[in-house]
């Protein structure tokens, strides 16, 4: 497998990428990816094929064993720089929210931990709130929101902070199909709104194709990319996109890849 | 296009947060109240029985009456006891969460003093106080501080195990996130450590309440001090002594009122600073 080549400037290189776990664990090797600007990419593949792994080295969370990652304009190889910015945002596949602070408090976090004012960010958090459609909410506490809701404040907080780098690590895995249909929608308006980068790992065929623009798809033991498969279909995509003969055949390629992939 | 909540993600929504009502009073609050209420009413009302028509005599067993009348009757000596046994509880109560509490931070910025630490606690806290009160008193030349010591130790160590607990208990994926925006050691604790060992400082503080008066009962009995300024359990042993059977009982529902009024007081604070997010202060779900 060879890497491929962003049409773009790459916001983020991985070269020859492995993670070796203290316990020997071989959880991916030789990872080859350039991901260019304002790309909606997706990991596609079965469990354990390192997916989150992956996702986890490019946010800086763990340090590849083996390769280098590389951040635009960031010459020290490693996520650091971005992060610093609040460059980079993480939607857990859980909400992760404090379950002790409101909807706007969770949302300011990201600012208050960077030292900006509480005023500042409360405003900018109640619009990041907005922007998910959840105006109005900004006192509820996360007890008294539905899962679908506190993924959506999960959604603002990573992008309070105007990152150009979103990950997401299986965000709507837990959430009921209609919901989950709901966020995808939104979740590719805010992307062509704001237009970041995306990284979403999942082990959907379905809602990988009505996403990304591109497809990474990684087989297991050892975690490693085996297709890297476009999806070339216009945006804004919608309800129609989703029951289209164009959809279909993609997800038949997509579903096929993976078969290969957890063949081998 | 724009984004907006869907209707049913909104009516998914879990129901008791929104209908909460302040005081409780509904059907199952009511029979909480009330059939302890009515089981109690009856005891009394059996023993009170009992007393009468067996003849037992006041120094072997008094009745609830008499024991009212003895607490009314005496009330001016009882609550000044009251009074200070309740200002060693709570001083002591007040010690043991201050340093509980700073104890346990400092456990968890640093693994090898909680290590080199932790051991002692324990010690402390498996040491029968009784056994050490005789010691206590005879150092501590001020009976008042030695009281107190001997009541902070029995209070000391659920508040520090608890706090411990519950500082080591932040969600990994949050632990993550802080990272990710590069929180300081003071923003972690401040902003996740602290609020998450929350819940766990309480209840641990719902537990040394009791322990704290317990302590302060047990040091009192020990010392024996005599005069004025002498707490509830001199006046239970006072009246042991002359044979002051309704007293004894007199004093001894006044301890029994002060721990249940302590309990009821941590578990108000517990509710208070919980009640918007924590599942224990929350209406249990249909």
């Amino acid at each position: 497998m060879t890497g491929v080549v962003a049409a773009g400037p790459s916001v983020v290189t991985l070269q020859g990428v492995g993670k070796r776990y203290a316990n020997g664990t071989l959880a991916v090797q030789g990872v080859e990816m350039a991901i260019g600007q304002g790309d909606f990419v997706s990991l596609l593949g079965p469990s354990g094929c390192g997916k989150s792994t992956v996702l986890r080295m490019v946010a800086g969370l763990i340090a590849p064993t083996t390769g280098r990652i590389e951040m635009a304009g960031d010459t020290r190889g490693a996520a650091s720089a971005l992060r610093a910015t609040g460059d980079v945002g993480f939607v857990f596949q859980e909400p992760t929210l404090m379950p002790w602070s409101n909807a706007l408090k969770n949302v300011m976090l990201p600012l208050r931990l960077a030292g900006m004012s509480r005023g500042e960010a409360a405003d900018r958090a109640a619009a990041a709130l907005a922007s998910v459609g959840l105006a109005g909410f900004e006192k509820s506490y996360p007890r008294a929101l539905s899962g679908g809701m506190k993924m959506r404040v999960s959604i603002a907080r990573a992008l309070v902070t105007k990152p150009r780098l979103l990950l997401m690590d299986e965000p709507f895995a837990a959430l009921d199909e209609i919901t989950r249909h709901r966020l995808n929608n939104d979740l590719l308006t805010l992307w062509q709104d704001e237009r970041f980068t995306a990284i979403f790992v999942t082990h959907s065929v379905f809602e990988s194709v009505y996403l990304s623009r591109r497809i990474v798809v990684m087989a297991a033991r050892p975690g490693r990319v085996v297709e890297d498969i476009e999806v070339n279909a216009a945006y804004p995509r919608g309800e129609v996109f989703r029951t289209s003969a164009e959809y279909a055949a993609h997800c038949r390629q997509v579903s096929e890849a993976l078969h290969r992939a957890m063949g081998e | 296009m724009s984004v907006s909540v869907s209707r049913n993600e909104v009516a998914d929504a879990p129901l008791e947060a929104r209908e909460r009502t302040i005081l409780g009073l509904t059907a199952e609050g009511w029979l909480r109240i009330l059939m302890p209420l009515a089981i109690g009413v009856i005891a009394l009302g059996a023993w009170e029985w009992a007393v009468r028509v067996r003849e037992v005599p006041s120094y072997i067993l008094p009745g609830p009456l008499e024991i009212g009348r003895t607490l009314v009757r005496d009330w001016h000596t009882l609550s000044v006891s009251l009074w200070i046994t309740l200002q060693i509880t709570f001083a002591a109560l007040f010690v043991a969460a201050a340093l509980g509490l700073a104890l346990s931070v400092l456990f968890a910025q640093s693994r090898v003093v909680e290590l080199s630490l932790f051991p002692y606690a324990v010690i402390l806290q498996v040491t029968p106080v009784v056994a050490i009160a005789p010691l206590i008193i005879i150092w501590v030349d001020d009976i008042r501080i030695a009281l107190l010591i001997c009541a902070w130790i029995v209070a000391f160590f659920p508040i520090l195990s608890n706090t411990t607990l519950g500082l080591n208990s932040a969600d990994h994926n949050l632990q993550d996130l802080f990272r990710l925006y590069r929180a300081s050691r003071w923003q972690v604790l401040r902003r996740l450590r602290l609020p998450t060992a929350m819940p766990y400082f309480l209840g641990g503080l719902r537990i040394s309440g009791g322990l704290a008066l317990i302590g302060a009962i047990v040091a009192e009995f020990v010392a024996g001090t005599g005069g004025r300024a002498s707490g509830l359990a001199y006046r239970i042993l006072e009246a042991g002594y002359n044979l002051q059977i309704p007293r004894m009982f007199a004093a001894l529902v006044l301890v029994s009122l002060t721990g249940i009024a302590i309990f009821l007081a941590m578990t108000l604070v517990s509710h208070l600073a919980l009640r918007h997010w924590h599942e224990s202060a929350m209406k249990e779900r249909r």
